[in-house]
């Protein structure tokens, strides 16, 4: 682990590019390159993934901060980003370098220790932009440079030590309601993204770039057209306008050189318009990044109806299955249901799968294929109200779960019994318009039984559930493990920011923070010092499941959590 | 170009091609219709920016107040679809409260009543777009009453 590498110029100051993008402007002296050898072998200290690590774990190996010292964990400096709306990245960290990126798609640089800022980088975007989801998830680190994936719809390659645009490349058509949010992956100097805007009635894509060039290098619809495999699962022309959209980081086996990626839900949301089984929609697809092309899929449910994305990509667990090791995937689900299944030469196959949270649009799994049946009564349709359980924000929603190499559980954020309704309706579609298919009257949420959060912990192996911690309202952030036998998570609505004993689920430490966390916690090192960062910025979908529940007899008051994104970096107090 | 006085308006829809409105073709009561305004002289609608988009409702015109009455034409309330917290379009018609609402951040908008704020985060009312009939048809009296679009963020 190197020691801090970070000075700021002496010239910071108010800079206007030619991209018209205002920067204060310092300098990183010197920065470590990233290449595919530490993409792959990060070292303890750093976080240059979204996850960490290829393998989706979200998992640090650091143990300085642990069950016996976490208690007396304080903050060392805390930086207001000066943005509302909600804040989902997780902070970068390259060898004493911080990246952040914000809501309207800013990007920080900071020094790691002492929250000094470096560069910032804020983009002008369209004045006539229609943001959903006002959010980011995230810059990938390759080389020199950073990328980012915006919300209207560009990939930018700026300077890792500057800030500046290198270059600049068109993904999508934000005015067709394509946009990205998601943290781009990058594999041996290709940078993959996916397109947001389901909801607006997009055909999803995954696509890769050049990331010296910003050429793009292929373009991987996740909707087939149909002369393609998968295009006869498509029964009329609803493929043109069948989502499928693709918001979160894939995952990536160097192994069999194959990106993971999860794949939105069919749109509009009322199944009945597009019949049917609509791949490669609510599934999980592995690629060659290389080329694009599509090798396997598991469709995780077929037509769907609920607004189940699934979206985000299986963990890669390389663990024990009937006495054999096997490279799984595993995949809590929106759909409420825990996946299990297996990578093989020959392609995937299912394993096994059971509800984590209470679901009743499934009767049965079938033992062979993984293909769920549906109980007709739970799945939504046009012109009939129809009640489902989990709501249209799923089991486990985008956050992503965590796998901890050291306890070998899976540490599910997870809502339990929080059902929903609503109304599908057919109206047209007006290229750039919301198109839900459901009626807004009927958009209501059904919370059941006496707490909706649950932190979940599983053994994925013996498939039991280990502990459970609830919360009386929702859960909705991502979760970290380290190997001091912690798990991070924020997520709810009370602002807190709490550290578990992995192995009991024991709360042992909480931090009251300035905002709602729905953001990725991180562990990283800078000389003898771990430390744990994370955003607290309430907004988006937590802040709609807020609103949402203010009208439901838990009457939570719908602007209890304030928003404004601040970075909270903690350490152990030192006396 | 935003409408100007003397344009006629069409549904954004595009089936529906460009004949210019009548009151007649919105029906009352129905969900938001989203429109453009129509250069009279070329037929071309004005539909280069989302946020030319016009919002369009008709009402039993005696249950309008009287700024609004000023502004509409035999029950057609016509507004900037645009929201005026972060600039989403606002789509959704909630019947039982009878109000607008934007799907982004629930702000809610009478447009009864000149699409006065009743509720949520939006700063100022729905600009209007008043309206006039010449020939049978829907015409745009007047620009916007205000300026269109949302908030900007600044850091």
């Amino acid at each position: 682990m190197n020691g801090t590498t970070v000075r700021i110029g002496l010239a910071a100051a108010l800079l206007c590019s030619v991209f018209g993008t205002a920067a204060f402007a310092g300098e990183i002296d010197s920065y470590s390159v990233v290449t595919q050898q530490r993409l792959q072998n990060p070292e303890a200290g750093n976080w240059l993934l979204y996850r960490r690590t290829y393998d989706g774990h979200g998992f640090s190996p650091l143990s300085q901060i642990n069950t016996g010292n976490v208690a007396a964990l304080t903050p060392i400096w805390t930086f207001s980003t000066g943005v509302i709306e909600g804040h989902e990245a997780p902070p970068m960290v390259n060898n004493g370098v911080m990246f952040v990126t914000t809501p309207q798609d800013q990007v920080l640089a900071l020094d790691a220790t002492t929250g000094d800022l470096i560069w910032r980088y804020a983009p002008k975007l369209p004045e006539d932009l229609f943001q959903l989801h006002p959010t980011n998830r995230g810059v990938a680190l390759w080389g020199d440079k950073l990328y980012l994936a915006t919300v209207d719809s560009r990939l930018i390659a700026l300077d890792a030590k500057t800030g500046k645009v290198v270059w600049e490349s068109k993904i999508g058509d934000y005015h067709r309601g394509e946009y990205s949010t998601l943290e781009p992956l990058v594999v041996n100097g290709k940078v993959m993204v996916g397109t947001s805007g389901g909801e607006f009635g997009v055909r999803g894509f995954i696509a890769a770039y050049d990331a010296d060039t910003g050429n793009q290098l292929w373009k991987t619809y996740t909707v087939p057209s149909p002369n393609e495999p998968g295009g006869n699962t498509w029964d009329s022309d609803a493929w043109k306008t069948g989502g499928g959209s693709v918001w979160i980081t894939g995952n990536y086996d160097p192994k069999r050189n194959l990106a993971y990626w999860g794949v939105g839900n069919a749109a509009p949301w009322p199944g009945d318009l597009h019949p049917g089984d609509n791949l490669y929609t609510s599934s999980t697809v592995a690629l060659d990044p290389n080329t694009g092309q599509i090798k396997y899929y598991h469709q995780y449910h077929w037509n769907d109806s609920w607004d189940w994305d699934e979206v985000r990509p299986p963990l890669l667990i390389n663990m024990e299955y009937n006495g054999q090791m096997i490279d799984a995937l595993v995949h809590p689900a929106r759909d409420a249901y825990f996946w299990e299944l297996q990578q093989t030469d020959d392609g995937i196959k299912f394993l096994s799968a059971w509800p984590f949270s209470y679901q009743n649009a499934f009767t049965s799994i079938d033992p062979q294929t993984g293909r769920p049946s549906y109980d007709l009564a739970h799945k939504p349709t046009v012109g009939k109200l129809v009640t489902f359980c989990p709501s249209l924000w799923g089991g486990e929603d985008w956050v992503s779960e965590s796998y901890s190499d050291q306890t070998h559980l899976v540490y599910v954020p997870a809502n339990n019994g929080m059902c929903g309704e609503y109304n599908g309706v057919d109206k047209k579609l007006i290229a750039g318009q919301l198109w839900l298919g459901a009626d807004p009257n009927t958009l209501n949420l059904l919370p059941r039984g006496d707490h909706l959060g649950e932190l979940q912990a599983w053994d994925p192996v013996t498939h039991k559930q280990v502990w459970m911690y609830p919360f009386p309202n929702q859960l909705f952030a991502s979760v970290l493990t380290t190997a001091g036998d912690l798990v991070f998570v924020g997520g709810t609505n009370d602002r807190m920011f709490r550290a578990f004993d992995a192995r009991t689920g024991e709360l042992l430490w909480q931090q009251r923070t300035n905002s709602g966390i729905i953001a990725p916690p991180v562990a990283y090192q800078v000389g003898d010092t771990e430390y744990i960062a994370v955003q607290s910025g309430w907004g988006v979908d937590a802040q709609r499941i807020q609103q949402s529940l203010s009208t439901t007899p838990l009457k939570v008051d719908p602007d209890a959590v304030p928003q404004g994104g601040v970075i909270w970096v903690f350490a152990l107090r030192r006396h | 170009m935003p409408p100007r006085p003397g344009d006629l308006l069409v549904l954004a829809d595009s089936d529906t091609g460009t004949a210019p409105l009548k009151p007649a073709d919105l029906k009352l009561g129905a969900d938001p219709y989203l429109g453009w305004a129509l250069d009279p002289n070329d037929k071309v609608p004005r539909d280069g920016t989302r946020l030319n988009q016009i919002l369009l409702m008709r009402f039993d015109p005696s249950s309008l107040t009287d700024r609004e009455k000023a502004w509409a034409v035999d029950g057609v309330v016509a507004f900037s679809a645009i929201c005026t917290h972060q600039g989403c379009t606002v789509t959704y018609w909630l019947t039982a409260p009878q109000v607008l609402e934007c799907p982004c951040h629930q702000s809610q908008y009478n447009p009864r009543d000149a699409a006065k704020v009743v509720g949520g985060p939006a700063p100022r009312p729905l600009p209007a777009l008043p309206l006039k009939m010449a020939g049978g048809l829907l015409v745009v009296a007047a620009p916007f009453t205000d300026r269109v679009g949302g908030e900007q963020q600044t850091y």
